[in-house]
C-alpha cells in the first residue's frame, strides 16, 4: 500500500483504501516503552511488516482506570524504563524517517494536560502522530482539547462508544469523533473476555449506519478466530492486551520479535 | 445566583466528569437520580430520620475547656463527629447514598476506603438495608488498619485487597472504578469523600454540611456569635467542606484546611497538595495533584491512610486559589504530638487524621485572643488507630 498524501489524512486514507478491497483494518496496540522505546520502535516496524494497518501507541500513566492489569503491568514496566509522552514523540520522529504506518496514540487525560493541550497537538503533528484516543476524556470535557487539535491539523481525536451509550451520546460522539468510532464491544476494562459477538454485531451495525464513518472494535478480542469474526462486520480490529500480554512473555531479543510477527500475521490472516 | 458545581460539575476550573464513555451514562443516571431526591421531601425526611436515629445526631458541640485553659488562647469547640455511630463523619454521606441505591434499584454497593472508616461505614449501612458490598483496600492500608478490616467483614462485607501501585487509597480507588466500569448496570459506586466525578463532589458535600448546619446554630446558641475560625483536616475534603459549607458565606469566618505534611513538605513524603502539587485530572476530576512534570502522580505518605492520597476535592481547589479557605499542614510528628495531647488533656482519643487538625488548633489558639473562637472539626474517633500507635511505640498488645 502506498499512501502519499497529506500526513493528518492516513488514517482516512487508510480506511478508504481497505474498504475498497472489502478488508477491515488491523489495528494492534502496544506499551510504548514495554520494556523499551528502543524495542519499541522495532515492534512498530515488526508490526507493520506482519500486516498491521494502523497502530495504537499506549502512553504510559501511573493509575490507568480503563484498563485491566495486562496493561497496568505493562505501563509499569514502561514507567519503569523511564518512559516519558515527550520521549514517545521523539521515537516517533525516528520511525517516521522508515514508515508511513498511521499512528495513534492512547493517552489519560493527566499526561496530555501535563504538557499542556496546544503544545501537545502541535508536537504530536510535526512528528506524525495521527490520532489520539482518551480514554478519561468523555465528549463533555473534549472541548478545549478538540479546539486545540483543529488549530494544529491535528491529531485527530478519536472518541469511544461503549455498549451503555445511550443514542443521544452515540449521536455527540459520532459528531465528535475523526478517523473512526473506536467501539468498546464489553462493558468493562481492557483485557476482559468478550462474551456475546450477536450484540457487539448488532451494535456495531447500528453505529454504521447512523454514522457514516469507520468503526473498529476493541477491548476482549485476543485470537485470529475473534479477529476474524469481528471483521466480518466492523471497520477495524483493534488488538491490545493479548499482544501486549505476548510481548510481556516472548520479549527477549530478535527471535521473539519474529514470534510476535508471526502473532500478528495470524490475526491479519483472520481479517482477511 | 450562581449555581456552584455549574451545570458540567465545575467548581471554578476544577471537577469536571473524566470518566470512560461506559460509565458516563452512569454518571449521568447517578446525576439524575440525585438532583430528583435532592429537592424531595420525603427522602430529606427519610435521610434526617436515619441521621437522627441511627448515627445519633445532632452530635455535640463541645467546649474543650482544659484544652483552652492549657493552650490559654482562643476558646476551642470540638464538632464531635467522632461521637457518630461507627466512629467517624463518613456515615453521614453512606446513609444518603445507600437511601438513593435504593431508590436506583441497585443491589450492590462497591466502595474505596483508606483509613477504613469509610469502608466500615458502607458494610454497616449495606447490612442494616441487605445489599452486597465489596470494599477496595489498599495491602498497605489493610495492614496499618487491620481492626477495620475485621470490623468490614464482621458486618457482611467482602473487603478486596489491592496490591497495585502505593497500595493505599488512590490504587483502591482505581479498582473500584474499575468493578464498577464492569458491573456498572447493577452496581452503584458509594464514594467516601468529595472527590471523583460530578456529582459525586457536590452531592456529597451536600450529604455531610450537616456538619456545619449543625455547628453553626450550636455556637450561635451557646455563644451568641459566629467563631473566628473553623479548623479541619484535609484528605480528600469530606469533613473539611461539611463543616465549612454552611459558613461560605459569612466572610469572617476565617476556614483553615490541613493537609498531612507526613515526613515534613522538604522531604517530598507527604500528601500536601495544595504545597506540592498542581492542577490534573485523577479519578474523574480537575483538580491540585501531586504529580511529576510529566503528569505521573506521585507516591504519597502519611501517618495516617485517611489523609494518604495525591488528589483533594475540586471545591477545596477553587476555595484555595480564591483564598477563602487557607491550607496548611501537620506532620505525622505534629499529629501524633496531637493525637496523645487531646487524649490526655481532654479524654479524647482522636482518630489520627482529625489529630492533624488538632495539631493546628495547638499552634493557632495561643496566638489568639481569649475572645476569640475556634471550631475544629473532631471528624473521627481513634479507637481504629490505637493498635498502629502500639506498633509503632514498639508496645506489643
Amino acid at each position: 500500500m502506498t499512501i502519499t498524501a497529506k500526513k493528518s489524512n492516513r488514517i482516512q486514507l487508510t480506511f478508504q483504501h481497505l474498504e475498497t478491497q472489502g478488508k477491515a483494518a488491523l489495528i494492534p496496540y502496544i506499551m510504548a516503552g514495554d520494556p523499551s522505546l528502543e524495542v519499541t520502535q522495532s515492534l512498530i516496524l515488526t508490526l507493520e511488516k506482519a500486516g498491521a494497518d494502523i497502530i495504537e501507541l499506549g502512553v504510559p500513566f501511573s493509575d490507568p482506570i480503563a484498563d485491566g492489569p495486562v496493561i497496568q503491568k505493562a505501563a509499569e514496566r514502561a514507567l519503569k524504563s523511564g518512559t516519558t509522552l515527550p520521549a514517545i514523540l521523539k521515537m516517533v520522529k525516528t520511525i517516521r524517517e522508515q514508515s508511513n504506518i498511521p499512528l495513534i496514540l492512547m493517552t489519560y487525560y493527566n499526561s496530555i494536560m501535563a504538557m499542556g493541550e496546544e503544545t501537545f497537538c502541535s508536537q504530536a503533528v510535526q512528528v506524525g502522530i495521527d490520532g489520539v484516543i482518551v480514554p478519561d476524556m468523555p465528549p463533555e470535557e473534549s472541548d478545549t482539547l478538540c479546539q486545540a487539535s483543529s488549530n494544529a491539523g491535528g491529531p485527530l481525536p478519536i472518541f469511544l462508544l461503549a455498549p451503555t451509550s445511550t443514542p443521544s451520546r452515540q449521536l455527540e460522539v459520532i459528531k465528535r469523533t475523526k478517523g473512526f468510532i473506536y467501539y468498546v464491544s464489553i462493558t468493562g476494562i481492557t483485557g476482559a473476555k468478550l462474551m456475546d459477538m450477536t450484540s457487539v454485531k448488532k451494535n456495531v451495525q447500528k453505529i454504521q449506519k447512523s454514522a457514516k464513518k469507520p468503526v473498529a472494535v476493541g477491548f476482549g478480542i485476543s485470537t485470529p478466530q475473534q479477529a476474524h469474526d469481528v471483521s466480518e462486520f466492523a471497520n477495524g480490529v483493534i488488538i491490545g492486551s493479548a499482544l501486549v500480554r505476548y510481548v510481556e512473555q516472548y520479549y527477549s531479543g530478535e527471535k521473539s520479535l519474529k514470534n510476535i510477527g508471526r502473532f500478528v500475521k495470524s490475526l491479519k490472516n483472520g481479517t482477511s | 445566583m450562581v449555581m456552584i458545581p455549574d451545570a458540567q460539575g465545575r467548581f471554578g476550573q476544577y471537577g469536571g466528569r473524566y470518566v470512560p464513555e461506559t460509565l458516563m451514562p452512569a454518571i449521568l443516571e447517578l446525576e439524575q437520580a440525585y438532583l430528583t431526591v435532592r429537592k424531595d421531601r420525603a427522602f430529606q425526611q427519610e435521610f434526617h430520620d436515619y441521621l437522627k436515629q441511627y448515627v445519633g445526631r445532632p452530635t455535640p458541640l463541645y467546649f474543650a475547656k482544659r484544652l483552652t485553659k492549657t493552650l490559654g488562647g482562643a476558646k476551642i469547640y470540638l464538632k464531635r463527629e467522632d461521637l457518630c455511630h461507627t466512629g467517624a463523619h463518613k456515615i453521614n454521606n453512606t446513609i444518603g447514598q445507600v437511601l438513593l441505591t435504593r431508590r436506583m434499584k441497585k443491589k450492590r454497593i462497591i466502595a474505596e476506603t483508606g483509613a477504613g472508616q469509610h469502608g466500615v461505614a458502607v458494610a454497616t449501612v449495606s447490612a442494616m438495608f441487605g445489599l452486597d458490598a465489596e470494599i477496595y483496600m489498599g495491602t498497605e492500608d489493610m495492614e496499618r488498619q487491620a481492626l477495620n478490616v475485621f470490623r468490614m467483614r464482621l458486618l457482611g462485607a467482602k473487603v478486596t485487597g489491592v496490591n497495585a501501585g502505593s497500595r493505599t487509597l488512590k490504587d483502591a480507588i482505581s479498582e473500584a472504578m474499575r468493578d464498577w466500569t464492569t458491573n456498572v448496570k447493577s452496581t452503584h459506586y458509594l464514594l467516601g469523600s468529595v472527590l471523583g466525578a460530578h456529582p459525586y463532589p457536590m452531592m456529597i458535600r451536600d450529604f455531610q454540611s450537616v456538619i456545619g448546619r449543625e455547628a453553626r446554630k450550636q455556637i450561635l446558641t451557646a455563644e451568641g456569635k459566629l467563631p473566628n475560625k473553623l479548623v479541619a483536616c484535609v484528605g480528600g475534603g469530606s469533613n473539611s467542606i461539611g463543616l465549612f459549607y454552611p459558613f461560605i458565606k459569612d466572610s469572617k469566618v476565617n476556614m483553615i484546611g490541613v493537609e498531612a505534611g507526613g515526613k515534613g513538605i522538604a522531604s517530598g513524603k507527604h500528601a500536601a497538595r495544595f504545597a506540592g502539587g498542581k492542577p490534573g485530572v485523577l479519578h474523574g476530576t480537575m483538580t491540585y495533584l501531586l504529580q511529576d512534570r510529566h503528569g505521573q502522580v506521585n507516591l504519597t505518605h502519611s501517618v495516617s491512610a485517611g489523609l494518604d492520597y495525591p488528589a483533594v476535592g475540586p471545591e477545596h481547589s477553587m476555595h484555595h486559589d480564591t483564598g477563602r479557605i487557607q491550607f496548611t499542614s501537620a506532620t505525622d510528628d505534629e499529629a501524633l504530638a496531637a493525637f496523645d495531647f487531646l487524649s490526655q488533656e481532654e479524654g479524647i482519643i482522636p482518630a489520627l487524621e482529625s489529630a492533624h487538625a488538632v495539631a493546628e488548633v495547638i499552634k493557632l489558639a495561643p496566638t489568639m485572643k481569649k475572645t476569640q473562637i475556634i471550631v475544629m472539626n473532631l471528624s473521627g474517633r481513634g479507637d481504629k488507630d490505637v493498635q498502629q500507635i502500639a506498633r509503632m511505640r514498639g508496645i506489643p498488645l
